[in-house]
């Protein structure tokens, strides 16, 4: 196994007097699809979004516990947390292309970190859309709002822009339940392809996609890790009976 | 016919009748505005300042107010909205949801709204007289844009808390600080709504009486400078009416007139450019 890139120790999340996540423990493995399972409810989500700080943009959210990306504490007091953002790619639940054009879109992130020069600029954003397999379908309208384009247009397009900002980390939050088919299709084609260079965390609620994609996974049950391995041995062998009852099909 | 299709048919009724009066109330100011208004309207109404015994019927126009009302009402939206802006984006960017701060902030923004505009006049006119300020265009602007500011505030809060939570998300996932994400995608989500607030505010600034009575004073010139006493068509409303002339009182109504076609025209523009503003907004 890739030496662990994510390492989670005793991560706590609270919001307000609600204890959303338990003593979480877990290290991930690089350059892997890291599938998060679980029923509604049971704190994927929040797990995700504690691997970026997202949560603690929540009213009432706390945070205890470590969270080690490439050995350094990201709740640590003097840890940047744009720093720690910018190495993270987030893909949500919905497609959120920002108030602008494609063009722009693809280009936000570097300009907010920086980087100014037209060339540059356009070479990255070829580059990303080309990534995502979006660059045929818009090279002709780059100037265009993001929001003309399909919803599975617009997901791809925000997979583009994070990969702009050079993430190491790709966190998905069910990144293909509001699209169809084909472009579910698309996105998980991605993934595949960018798991070479990145660590892909995605939450999904469909076991069949976990199963296509996952090369580990982790699966979660009202707020705890139940249990946690390759995928081959939680989808054919889980040892917990919450795991055993969930990829049955028991439980949802 | 059964109890309810009765009640369903008196209740349709009743406010098809109230609707109607909202319409005729609204047709009838138009209508006595327009044709009082149009017995005095002429093209030197529009172009000249007041000549010798104006206000007797005699030669003029009233383009010292409706000059000095455009910039009243232009300068006291400028600075209000130069207020207004760091204030929207802190309730809404840098506050948490569900703060108490903010939660305050807004309920005072609320209390200043529900102010009469003849105290935020009083009280303008006694910062004038603590700084030595006259009667002037620099008092008018000053008051006017208190007095429009918490209107302005609250119109551009209401669009900007429209913006889903997650656009804000994805920005911050990107690394961008808050400051970025309130700048470059808070304000262009929101710049359509926040150009109506801007035109919203603007109306109701160009319309008030009472808060440039005592501030803005009244001249027959055009002011020159900041320090200059400014007509506003407010005020050439009341001042013509009060005099006992038919002539003069018509061209009150020829005031009222324009001033109705600038708020008309202000809030026909606001929707124009509120299309194109909303091009590349996320819905
Ligand atoms: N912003 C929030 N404020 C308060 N409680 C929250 C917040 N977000 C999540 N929770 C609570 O934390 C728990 C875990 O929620 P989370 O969204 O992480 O679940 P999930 O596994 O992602 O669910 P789903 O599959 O439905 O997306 C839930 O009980 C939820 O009510
Ligand atoms: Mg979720």
């Amino acid at each position: 196994m890739n030496q662990p890139h994510i390492r989670v120790e005793n991560l706590n999340v609270y919001y307000g007097s609600d204890h959303s996540l338990r003593d979480v423990s877990i290290e991930l493995p690089g350059r892997q699809i890291i599938a998060v399972i679980g029923p509604s409810g049971c704190g994927k989500t929040t797990f995700l979004k504690s691997l970026n700080r997202m949560v603690e943009l929540a009213e009432g959210a706390r945070v205890t516990g470590r969270v080690l990306v490439d050995g350094e504490d990201i709740y640590s007091p003097t840890a940047e947390v744009t720093a720690i953002r910018k190495k993270m790619g987030l893909l949500s639940q919905t497609p959120r292309p920002l108030p602008m054009s494609i063009y722009e879109n693809v280009a936000y992130g570097p300009r907010i970190h920086g980087l100014n020069d037209r060339r540059k600029l356009d070479e990255i954003v070829e580059f990303r859309l080309r990534q995502v397999g979006l660059w045929e379908e818009v090279k002709d309208r780059l100037g265009q709002p993001a929001s003309r384009i399909s919803i599975g247009q617009q997901q791809r397009l925000c997979l583009a822009r994070g990969l702009a900002v050079e993430p190491e980390i790709i966190l998905a939050d069910e990144p293909t339940s509001a699209l169809d088919p084909m472009s579910s299709r698309r996105i998980e084609e991605c993934f595949l392809e960018l798991k070479k260079d990145y660590t892909i965390v995605i939450v999904t609620h469909i076991l069949r996609q976990a199963r296509r994609l996952a090369d580990y996974a982790a699966f979660f049950y009202c707020g705890r890790l139940v249990e946690h391995g390759p995928a081959a041995r939680m989808f054919e062998n889980p040892t917990q009976r919450e795991t055993i009852e969930y990829v049955k099909g028991i439980i949802s | 016919m059964d109890r309810r299709r009765v009640e369903e048919a008196v209740m349709k009724g009743l406010m098809k009748a109230a609707t109607l009066l909202i319409v005729g109330v609204l047709g009838l100011i138009m209508l006595t505005i327009l044709v009082r208004g149009i017995r005095a309207m002429s093209w030197s109404m529009l172009t000249q300042t007041p000549k010798g015994g104006f206000y007797l019927g005699r030669e003029g126009g009233i383009l010292n107010a409706i000059v000095g009302s455009f910039y009243i009402a232009g300068g006291a939206t400028g600075l209000a909205f130069a207020a207004a802006v760091p204030v929207v984006l802190y309730l809404n960017v840098f506050c948490r949801r569900g703060s108490r701060t903010a939660a305050v902030i807004r309920f005072l923004l609320d209390v200043l709204w529900g102010v009469p505009s003849i105290v935020f006049g009083a009280f303008g006119f006694l910062l004038m007289l603590a700084v030595g300020l006259r009667a002037s265009l620099l008092g008018g602007i000053l008051t006017v844009s208190l007095f429009v500011l918490p209107i302005l505030c609250r119109a551009m809060d209401e669009v900007v808390r429209m913006i889903p939570t997650d656009l804000l998300e994805s920005s911050y996932a990107l690394g961008a600080t808050r400051l970025q994400t309130a700048v470059r995608v808070v304000l262009r989500q929101a710049s359509a709504g926040i150009l109506t607030a801007v035109l919203i505010a603007f109306g109701r600034g160009v319309g008030d009486a009472a808060s440039v009575l005592f501030t803005a004073g009244y001249s027959d010139q055009i002011p020159q400078s900041l320090t200059r006493p400014a007509a506003t068509l407010p005020l050439a409303i009341f001042f013509q009416l009060g005099t006992p002339f038919p002539q003069v009182q018509d061209r009150a109504y020829a005031a009222a007139l324009i001033l109705t076609v600038v708020v008309l025209a202000t809030s026909l523009l606001s929707r124009r450019l509120g299309r194109r503003l909303t091009r590349h907004s996320i819905s």
